[in-house]
């Protein structure tokens, strides 16, 4: 083989390989693209879908109760005689939530700590299986046990003592407690976001480079200082996220609450104390779906959906302007 | 080949076997060295392992006061562990140990009582990759060590902090803007920032490991010329891949290899006269 014929067929080659690749038909990209777009199109979809099944379905209960639906403290769906007031549930919601959050917010971090910051790995490695194996459990299970076992060991455990101790001066302790109440229901959700929120933070804090926390050890830090100046401002807004999507969690829960909450019905779901039985949002919708029988009182629920989406969104909401006043460091050169 | 793989122990006078923590060992040098600076860091049968894997082999080396030690070597010999031993990092990482003895000024930090959090108050230490902390402002950064400490006095971490910034010559560069992030300054920048953090802490020793390998040559050759300032005031011990930057900036150098010191020596000797063949062959680029 000469020179001329290998420089031949190099051109040759190229001419081939140039019709490749400079041809604009690349369909598997456009393929990709398509479903991408369609992917994250999907979303936008289904939150106008919601919004529309919502509020049409809500417009009888807003046109009669008007804003006293937010406000009113009644909920009767007793012909004749029908009013509906979502307050005694958003407070109910609330509560539960915030009890769940208070226990649930440090025992998860405290859980996140010890297995990504203490134990060695042939502890944190099972351990960690297990919590997402938790995680994992329909909430459902939580609730049978709750309803069956735990409620008993709640009343016996605190809320007897609790009630003997302060019941007649404090009125937050107050009520004789048989452990269906806001108090139960808030210990099982926090019971059931505890896995959620310790996963996701255990994650965080293993993706804190260890070049920040031998920064902090070589100024001669404890391992506590250590988690403080270096580890937990690292990851501060992802801890506010997890917490927040534990917190959604909690407020949307239906069927766990609905099963020990007690289930009291309006004004007197007001919760008065730590005993009181009460319900959520959800947990109202989840009881009575069954047995709207007027189309006011089905109204009604959905108007109830409504107040829960809102809250959830002024939930998420507030807690990015939460974040974005805690986290002032402009992004700046990253390793 | 044979003789160049000998332990140092065999290498080092007989006079190595210390019983008293104070008694201060004669390194072996050679002769052209008349003033021998007093030794700071007195380093005895220093092993360390990961897991099983052990990484040091009995290190016996004298860090001299207010001079520069450097640590060479091929990848993997060690250096970067030996450093990590000295204000007892090392041990931090998960698996990983270390026994034997090093001595800062009489007194042996491997010792059953003594506090390794407190050692690190003494010995400072700067990383390969620069790591501010990103959630804090560049005043904040320096001060970190000195609010950890406990120090409350404005004025007082105000001095330290401009006199930190100072000796990390940054100063002139950030002063109109200390209570900017710390990620947002360049990465040669960064790297001098964390070199004040150390400064802030007033250490006697600063450790540093690889402190140019992340930076482009003329950050590095800031760096350089800022730790040359350093020693009248403390005693640094430098790890570099560079045997330039080694020969440029260090007084003394450690030649390491598997694990093993191989040879320790005046930096001139090491660079120009080497006595052993290993530390000749790889000064000169034949391997690592």
């Amino acid at each position: 083989m000469n020179s001329a014929t290998l420089k031949d067929d190099h051109q040759e080659r190229r001419k081939k390989l140039s019709n490749l690749l400079l041809s604009k038909k690349k369909p598997m990209d456009r393929a990709f693209f398509g479903i991408v777009l369609g992917a994250a199109g999907y979303t936008l979809f289904l939150v106008a879908l919601i919004v529309y099944a919502v509020g049409d379905g809500s417009t009888e209960i807003f046109s009669y109760e008007g804003l006293e639906f937010f406000t009113g403290t009644d909920w009767n769906a007793v012909y004749g005689r029908e009013a509906f007031g979502a307050l005694p549930y958003i407070i109910g919601t609330l509560v539960t939530a915030g009890i769940a959050m208070v226990i649930g917010v440090p025992v998860s971090i405290g859980i996140a700590v010890f297995l990504s910051e203490i134990s060695p790995p042939r502890i944190s490695t099972p351990l960690s299986f297990v919590i997402e194996l938790l995680a994992a459990v329909p909430s459902i299970v939580y609730g049978l046990w709750a309803l069956f076992v735990f409620r008993f060991w709640i009343v016996d455990l605190i809320e007897k003592p609790l009630y003997n101790a302060f019941g007649d001066w404090i009125p937050f302790f107050g009520k004789t407690p048989f452990g269906l109440d806001v108090f139960t229901a808030g210990i099982v959700l926090s019971i059931m976001i505890i896995p959620i929120i310790s996963a996701i933070s255990r994650e965080l804090l293993k993706a804190v480079p260890d070049t920040q926390r031998e920064a902090a050890y070589s100024l001669g830090a404890t391992r506590w200082e250590t988690l403080r100046i270096a580890v937990f401002p690292y990851v501060k807004s992802g801890l506010f996220g997890a917490a927040f999507l534990g917190l959604g969690r909690a407020v949307g829960e239906t069927i766990l609450v609905t099963m020990v909450i007690g289930n009291a019905v309006g004004v007197n779901a007001i919760p008065t104390s730590l005993f009181s039985q009460s319900q959520t949002l959800a947990s109202v919708i989840a009881n009575e779906f069954n047995e709207a029988a007027s189309s006011l009182h089905l109204s009604a629920l959905i108007g109830l959906g409504v107040v829960l989406l809102m809250l959830t969104m002024a939930i998420n909401i507030g807690g990015m302007l939460l974040l974005s006043r805690m986290v002032k460091v402009s992004p700046g050169v990253r390793e | 080949m044979s003789r160049t793989l000998k332990g140092p122990e065999e290498e080092l006078s007989p006079t190595l076997q210390v019983s008293k923590v104070s008694e201060s060992v004669e390194i072996e040098r050679p002769t052209e060295v008349k003033d021998i600076p007093p030794a700071k860091l007195s380093i005895r049968n220093l092993e360390a392992w990961f897991g099983t894997k052990r990484a040091l082999k009995g290190i016996n080396l004298d860090v001299r006061e207010n001079s520069i030690t450097a640590f060479i070597g091929p990848s993997g010999c060690g250096k970067t562990t030996l450093i990590r031993c000295l204000n007892r990092m090392h041990e931090m990482t998960p698996g990983a140990s270390a026994k034997g003895q090093a001595i800062l000024d009489g007194m042996d930090m491997y010792d059953a009582k003594v506090d390794p959090v407190t050692i690190k108050r003494r010995i400072g230490m700067v990383f390969q990759k620069p790591n501010p902390f990103p959630t804090m402002s560049i005043y904040d950064n320096v001060a970190a060590g000195l609010k950890l400490n406990g120090i409350k006095d404005k004025k007082l971490i105000d001095d330290i902090v401009r006199e930190s910034l100072e000796g990390a010559v940054l100063w002139e560069e950030v002063k109109n803007e200390l209570n900017k992030p710390g990620m947002g300054l360049s990465g040669g920048q960064q790297q001098r920032l964390c070199i004040a953090r150390a400064l802030a802490m007033q250490p006697e020793i600063l450790l540093m490991d690889e402190p140019t390998s992340a930076l482009d040559p003329i950050a590095s050759s800031k760096i350089e010329e800022l730790v040359h300032g350093m020693k009248k005031d403390l005693t640094v011990v430098i790890v570099t891949h560079n045997m330039q930057q080694a020969a440029r900036v260090s007084d003394y150098t450690a030649f390491m290899y598997l694990g093993e010191l191989i040879e320790y020596g005046d930096t001139k000797q090491i660079f120009e006269n080497p006595r052993m063949e290993l530390t000749e062959r790889y000064i000169s680029g034949k391997f690592g």
